[in-house]
């Protein structure tokens, strides 16, 4: 049993679902009570699907329990065939359904449907919805794909959107238009814009191109291994990393036309003397492991920051992600308890998070601006504008981002110069984001006070103590004052660098000269 | 003090032949009820024992990701758990005891059962029992279930609500129990009305506190406020108190009915009850004048979510100058939902239960100016042209009594005056953007 508050990935028939969602003329049969038809709403209201997810619920209660939950699946399966006429039709069970153990998958397969029905085994209690979305789009694959002659002309296929994927829809444009300029056609991308037909054809590409491992590892080394599909392993998000994809994909097709990259802005954005100020910046990076993995790379590379802790919630991609933070000289934080990644912000006092929507909400809490960069989603990770994380304009769309919760150079300056400014002061915040910024002072606290649910790793508990400690070395009056003109975005880490350093130096008190002694001490 | 109301229809719907179909549930399970109940009962932590799904659920049911401080949390039922359950006893007791000692402020635990533990039947009112006396007398153990295979969405506050009256005090008072989860406003607008009607000491169910609750016996009286409180209902019988029967207090007729059903009961005075009551009525009916003109002679249709429609359909109907095409509920109980139904006329369907696809069938054939449906319907009908309400902002929302009358009105005229603002030429959902299936 584990206590969890909340969660980074929802089960693994959520990952499914994504699948069947993206999907045309595929329909899911879910074995599942009353009330896990939550689940449409992620995709009506989060992702504003103007459709029903295609998923038939067969909504067992108590009183079926003792009776005959099994003929309620084959009725509701029968139900969803005659209904929506779907070419294929993937039937599994959700947590509970798991327990009664009626095996949606030989029962369909007795139906004798006319249609190809593909059994899904998605073990709750110890997977989450990454992986449901990987071995389900995997068990499709397997059943509906069939070798097929290579295509006369270079072709490839995309894999791995799904429906409420984070930015799937643009991506997916972006790299198209992309492959289409080096001369390659996309064969099928699957599974989100896919039917099963298209499913069927995907022995004809010459190549793969992956672009989410966490939904589509699986079927892509299956492809390679069974149609002799290589497949990309680069993720293009970034200008570097789109570079390397390019050249990656010109060595599996032996493509050589010319790429225009004049629409790359971000790399001129980034080295024009407005983007001094981002010089630097203390950064923290979580997410799901292959936002994490670019992510790191293009703050690091081509934004100019220093990465100061990096994590992912996904235990698949923990390997690759301790191999780059250890390149970075960090140790990674591979966890899915948010508490433990709001312990680890704080402690850390990062001047932005590159992080999801928890990690927005930590950034609120302790006046850290913090850029989205990966699921889980939130309405506003569905722009109504293009808005891509990959290729050239994925690479400019990032460096608007990324930038957007910052308070721009110039104004930085000012608010250095002009501490007490009565209009101009930092608790107004970035003059971009209108009158309704968080005054970082009065969010803290209190809400710390309260938070903190169950500690339960041995870090946790020396993150305690930290704070125990800074409570027993004084700040004197002048030097609080002195305190609150530092600017809010890195009063945090005046803050806790002071306390470090009286306490190395057996300090009890904080005077003025404690804050600038301190300063220079960490000057770098 | 009714006569100014349309008179009551000489045939109610309370006899109309009700529709039962079974079929696939849009609904939300009753863990959902967490949601309000842990920001109302402000000493108690909602510890659900379930699954990832339960947790997910949580999370994404309220439309967004609410990040307040949260009272509630899923201890996550994993493969160990399943294989033994007196292991899985011990881990709750040590999750139980580490939240505790992390939560010296919280004095009321509800251990709250889900479809997983249900199946694998983990005895929570064993674990509640055992970790009462651990516990006692600081913290209070109760449990209930809100699974998905017993409850739906509100009825979790009925089955909360219902395990706390069995460990009430008894007692003999005459007294008021005002029963049902309210906004703060709601209720102190409430209070105020029944002290002016001079009726009191009133109690409320659930008290914020564990500290505010009240006793209970052969001499307590109570009103519903929450149409979906079946089961508390129940339990308060049995405890000796009796149900004062009236329509639910939405919109200026609702409240003045639930009102007088009281006031009835402490023998208040005609001249009393109008001296309280003539502003507030004056108020609400200008409001809802004012609110309901998009909805004349519009239509509404109700596929079943909060158990709040049959109410809902007496307001729209009697004051708002709708008419009801359906009137879809999770479940019907007389008892409760008998008094609003005899105050709609017959005509419109009444359902009980659910096959949503059929249903979907009828809405679209029957093409409602207004349909009220849950969160994964409404962009899916808005999308076919048709004008949606989302049945859980009803829930969320200070809807209740006269002040919030035109709120009301107003919550259901948003739609259709959305549409009629809205001037994009002949679209409905944009084509060729992913998301539009074809």
């Amino acid at each position: 049993m584990k206590l969890t508050v909340w969660t980074y990935e929802g089960p693994p028939h959520v990952g499914a679902m994504r699948v069947a969602t993206g999907m045309k003329g595929l329909h899911y049969v879910l074995h599942a009570p009353q009330g896990d038809t939550y689940a449409d709403l992620l995709f009506t209201m989060i992702e504003r699907r103007d459709h029903r997810p295609p998923v038939t619920y067969t909504t067992f209660q108590a009183r079926d329990l003792g009776s005959d939950t099994a003929g309620l699946f084959k009725r509701a399966c029968q139900d969803a065939y005659d209904r929506f006429q779907p070419e294929a039709i993937i039937v599994g069970a959700s947590c509970t359904a798991e327990l009664i153990q009626d095996d949606p998958a030989g029962l369909a397969e007795t139906m004798g449907l006319p249609i190809p029905v593909i059994p899904l085994e998605l073990p709750s209690y110890q997977r989450k919805e990454n992986f449901g979305a990987d071995e389900t789009f995997l068990q499709i694959v397997r059943h509906l794909a069939k070798p097929m002659p290579k295509t006369e002309r270079m072709s490839c296929n995309i894999i791995g959107p799904t429906a409420l994927g984070f930015r799937h829809r643009d991506d997916v444009q972006e790299i198209t238009n992309l492959l289409y300029e080096l001369g390659i056609e996309v064969n099928v991308t699957a599974p989100m814009g896919s039917t099963p037909a298209d499913i069927a054809k995907m022995g004809q590409a010459h190549f793969n191109v992956l672009l989410y491992p966490e939904t589509g590892e699986q079927a892509a080394r299956h492809c390679e291994k069974t149609f002799g599909q290589p497949y990309t392993k680069v993720v293009p998000i970034g200008a570097g990393a789109t570079h390397d994809f390019i050249a990656e994909v010109r060595t599996l097709s032996g493509a050589a036309a010319p790429i225009d990259t004049d629409r790359l802005r971000q790399s001129w954005w980034s080295r024009s003397v407005d983007s001094t100020y981002l010089t630097g910046k203390r950064v923290f990076i979580f997410g799901d492991g292959t936002h994490v993995l670019t992510a790191a790379r293009v703050a690091r590379d081509e934004m100019g920051f220093e990465v100061a802790g990096l994590g992912c919630y996904n235990r698949e991609q923990a390997r690759p992600v301790r191999a780059l933070a250890k390149e970075y000289g960090l140790e990674a934080l591979i966890t899915d308890d948010y508490l433990e990644v709001e312990r680890t912000i704080e402690a850390l006092q990062p001047e932005m998070i590159l992080g999801t929507q928890m990690e927005r909400h930590i950034g609120k809490r302790l006046g850290i601006p913090c850029a989205v960069i990966s699921a889980p989603v939130h309405v506003q990770d569905f722009p109504a504008r293009y808005s891509p994380q990959m290729g050239f304009e994925g690479a400019n769309v990032i460096f608007d981002t990324w930038i957007h919760p910052l308070v721009m150079g110039l104004e930085e300056h000012l608010l250095h110069m002009f501490r007490e400014d009565f209009e101009f002061n930092d608790a107004a915040g970035p003059s971009h984001h209108g009158g309704h910024a968080p005054s970082p002072s009065a969010h803290r606290e209190p809400a710390f006070a309260d938070e903190g649910l169950a500690p339960q790793t041995p870090q946790n508990i020396s993150g305690q103590k930290e704070n125990e400690v800074s409570g027993e070395v004084i700040w004197l009056d002048t030097a609080e004052r002195e305190l609150k003109k530092i600017p809010f975005f890195v009063r945090g880490k005046a803050r806790r660098n002071t306390e470090s350093y009286a306490v190395e130096k057996g300090l009890h008190e904080i005077s003025i000269d404690t804050l600038y002694e301190a300063k220079a001490h960490y000057a770098r | 003090m009714t006569e100014q109301f349309t008179p009551p229809p000489s045939l109610g719907c309370r006899t109309s032949p009700v529709l039962k179909q079974r079929g696939q549930r849009e609904v939300f399970c009753g863990l959902t009820g967490i949601i309000w109940l842990h920001r109302k009962i402000q000493d108690a932590f909602f510890l659900v024992v379930g699954s990832r799904t339960c947790a997910h659920l949580l999370q994404s049911a309220a439309g967004v990701m609410i990040f307040a401080e949260p009272r509630f949390g899923t201890a996550i039922l994993e493969e160990s758990d399943l294989a033994g359950l007196n292991d899985a006893h011990t881990e709750l007791d040590r999750e139980v005891a580490t939240l505790l000692a992390r939560r010296p402020d919280i004095r009321q635990l509800f251990l709250v059962g889900s479809c997983p533990s249900e199946v694998i039947k983990l005895d929570l009112s064993r674990a509640a029992e055992r970790l009462t006396q651990q516990f006692a007398p600081k913290v209070r153990v109760l449990e209930y279930s809100g699974s998905g295979i017993e409850t739906t969405f509100t009825q979790g506050e009925d089955a909360c609500l219902a395990a706390m009256v069995p460990v009430l005090p008894a007692s003999d008072a005459r007294e008021l129990l005002v029963v049902g989860a309210l906004p703060d406003v709601v209720e102190d607008q409430m209070l105020s009305l029944l002290d002016g009607l001079g009726v009191g000491p009133v109690r409320v169910l659930p008290a914020r506190s564990i500290d505010a609750e009240m006793g209970i016996g052969e001499n307590t009286v109570f009103a519903l406020t929450q149409p979906f409180l079946a089961d508390t209902h129940a339990a308060l019988e049995r405890r000796g108190a009796r149900h004062l029967a009236a329509p639910f207090p939405f919109g200026d007729e609702g409240t003045t009915a639930w009102l007088t059903a009281i006031a009835t009961e402490f023998g208040v005075s005609d001249e009393t009850f109008k001296a309280v009551t003539d502003a507030p009525r004056r108020r609400a009916r200008a409001a809802i004048a004012q609110a309901s003109a998009p909805l004349q002679d519009k239509s509404v249709f109700f596929f079943p979510d909060s158990q709040l429609e049959v109410p809902l359909a007496r307001f729209l109907t009697r004051e708002c100058g709708m008419s009801a095409i359906e009137i879809g509920m999770p479940y019907i109980h007389d008892g409760i939902h008998g008094p609003d139904m005899d105050l709609i006329a017959e005509g419109p369907q009444i359902s009980e239960g659910q096959d949503v696809d059929l249903q979907l069938d009828r809405c679209r054939e029957a093409r409602p100016d207004l349909t009220v449906c849950g969160l994964g319907l409404a962009n899916p009908l808005e999308a076919e042209g048709l004008s949606t309400k989302w049945a859980i902002e009803l829930v969320f929302t200070p809807v209740h009594f006269y002040e919030q009358a035109g709120d009301l009105a107003a919550l259901f005229a948003r739609p259709l005056r959305r549409k009629g603002i809205l001037n994009h030429a002949g679209t409905t959902a944009p084509a060729g953007n992913g998301i539009a299936a074809e």
